[in-house]
């Protein structure tokens, strides 16, 4: 019984201490874009005056997340689309533009067939892209989208995975499993090989973030944003290959 | 004793309430409309087939495999059990890591599957691989289990009585273990209906084909939550259905005795 009594008091003990300690640092949470993971992880360790917690995933289920009541401080999507649809239904703090990426062709590195994107429509293409609700999904239909119809068709007819983000399609290709998926150009390493798009093809990929609403620390989640577009993160961002933001 | 009641209504509340929200979240008739949409149905088409085929390979391996090991005692005996019970404990990451470092592409095994024509990632076939290595251990562990609570004396009267090992294996082991081999192969039906994570980065997600139930629901999540609500829906009937036959069936057994 005694035991009861003591996990009921540490319990409460636990609840009751809303003030944190001198020496806690506040956590700061951050849900942001699958593609954002290298270039985030590091410069958030040295965030002052926060502990930062990053949260990886697919924009779209970031921001699924959020529309379910979930609340992180800062939500950072690979498209500009969704931190918009978010400040419309008044979830998010008007969001800005921090960095720019763009669509490639990935290959494993042994592949030599696939030269340019009509090439994907060859029959027998392992073909591996993002999900359609996934940012660098809807990019890469936006890409097929300017092909003439038989040929999207096809290379359509060759995709053999659709993947919740951008690191599912990184996978499959390191893995060897396919031969050719569309990722961004910060997600080639060393077992890929990048094919650029050309310029009429190349739709723009712009990153957006925003405060979100209702944070109870609002300061430092502004604090957070204002360093994805100037500081040690807007610096780890061009390191990984981001662009700079328009304007 | 009284105060015993408080945990167990935490439990209850804890471990009942999300799955009652699946249900009162939205209205019975839009989650039935959802339903409706052509993917949904693939999806769990897909899930049932899979399960089932791999249930099949389960069985029809697993059955001699957990008697061989429940009625002999040899060297190693333990380790082997270890071993095979491994994937139960595994998370479904590693389960798909692993699956791809030994049978994917450029697996240990991925060039001699390549050489024999057999292609699994991106393949139906790539499910039930997955779905058979995190489902077979339920199986395995209760089939052995209950060939080990076999009375020895009427496996050895059979044998005394002419029967051959494999008639005595077919005509009274199996008919006596039979609720425990229900029960096992029902907990491996219901954990193969509700793999994720080995699926996706196994066989990767294409409605049709390698998109089953769990992975189509992690889908609409994003966009369509009352689509993902829907199939959970379904999910989480079908698992209740499991679990309340095998219930019945360990009843039934139990009164027959």
């Amino acid at each position: 019984m005694r035991w009861l009594v003591l996990a009921v008091a540490l319990l409460a003990v636990g609840c009751g201490d809303d003030e944190p300690a001198a020496d806690e640092r506040p956590r700061l949470i951050v849900s942001a874009a699958a593609s954002l993971t290298d270039a985030l992880t590091v410069c958030s360790r040295e965030f002052e005056g926060a502990d930062v917690r990053l949260s990886f995933g697919g924009s779209d289920e970031l921001a699924a997340q959020i529309r379910q009541g979930v609340r992180p401080d800062v939500f950072a999507a690979a498209n500009t689309r969704l931190p918009e649809e978010l400040a419309s239904e008044d979830l998010l703090e008007t969001p800005v533009e921090f960095a720019t990426n763009e669509l490639v062709m990935a290959l494993p590195g042994d592949e030599r067939e696939i030269e340019r994107v009509e090439d994907l429509a060859a029959p027998g293409v392992r073909l591996v892209i993002g999900a359609e609700t996934v940012p660098v999904g809807s990019y890469t239909r936006d890409v097929l989208g300017h092909l003439p119809a038989g040929v999207r068709e096809q290379i359509l007819a060759n995709v053999r995975s659709e993947e919740p983000d951008v690191r599912g399609v990184v996978g499959k290709l390191t893995q060897g499993a396919a031969d050719a998926g569309f990722v961004y150009l910060t997600d080639i390493t060393g077992d890929l090989t990048a094919v650029e798009l050309p310029p009429e093809l190349q739709p723009t990929v712009a990153y957006g973030a925003g405060v979100v609403k209702g944070t109870e620390q609002q300061e430092l989640a502004q604090r957070y944003l204002d360093g994805l577009t100037d500081g040690p993160c807007a610096d780890a961002l061009r390191e990984e290959g981001f662009g700079p933001p328009p304007g | 004793m009284r105060w015993f009641a408080l945990p167990l209504a935490l439990a209850l509340a804890f471990l009942v309430l999300p799955v009652l929200a699946i249900f009162l979240d939205s209205p019975p008739g839009e989650l039935l409309d959802a339903l409706g949409e052509p993917g949904a149905l693939d999806a769990l088409w897909l899930s049932l087939r899979t399960s089932v085929t791999a249930l099949a390979i389960i069985v029809v391996v697993g059955t001699p495999a957990a008697y061989l090991l429940a009625t002999r005692r040899f060297r190693g005996r333990a380790l082997l059990i270890t071993l095979i019970e491994l994937p139960l404990v595994l998370p479904p990451a590693v389960a798909g890591i692993a699956l791809l470092a030994a049978l994917g592409p450029s697996g240990i095994l991925g060039g001699a599957l390549e050489d024999a024509g057999i292609q699994l990632t991106f393949e139906t076939a790539g499910v039930v691989v997955a779905l058979t290595f995190v489902a077979s251990p339920y199986y395995l562990r209760q089939a052995q289990a209950s060939f080990g609570a076999l009375d020895r004396s009427w496996l050895d009267a059979s044998r005394t009585l002419g029967a051959s090992p494999t008639r005595t294996f077919a005509r009274i082991a199996i008919p006596t273990a039979a609720p425990g081999l229900v029960t096992g192969g029902a907990l491996a039906f219901g954990r193969a209906l509700g793999e994720f994570g080995a699926t996706l980065m196994f066989a990767g997600s294409l409605a049709g084909i390698t998109q089953t139930a769990p992975l189509a629901i992690y889908e609409r999540f994003a966009t369509d939550f009352e689509a993902a609500l829907a199939l959970s829906a379904v999910l989480v009937a079908v698992s209740a259905a499991i679990l309340l036959s095998v219930k019945f069936f360990e009843g039934s057994a139990l009164r027959h005795d």
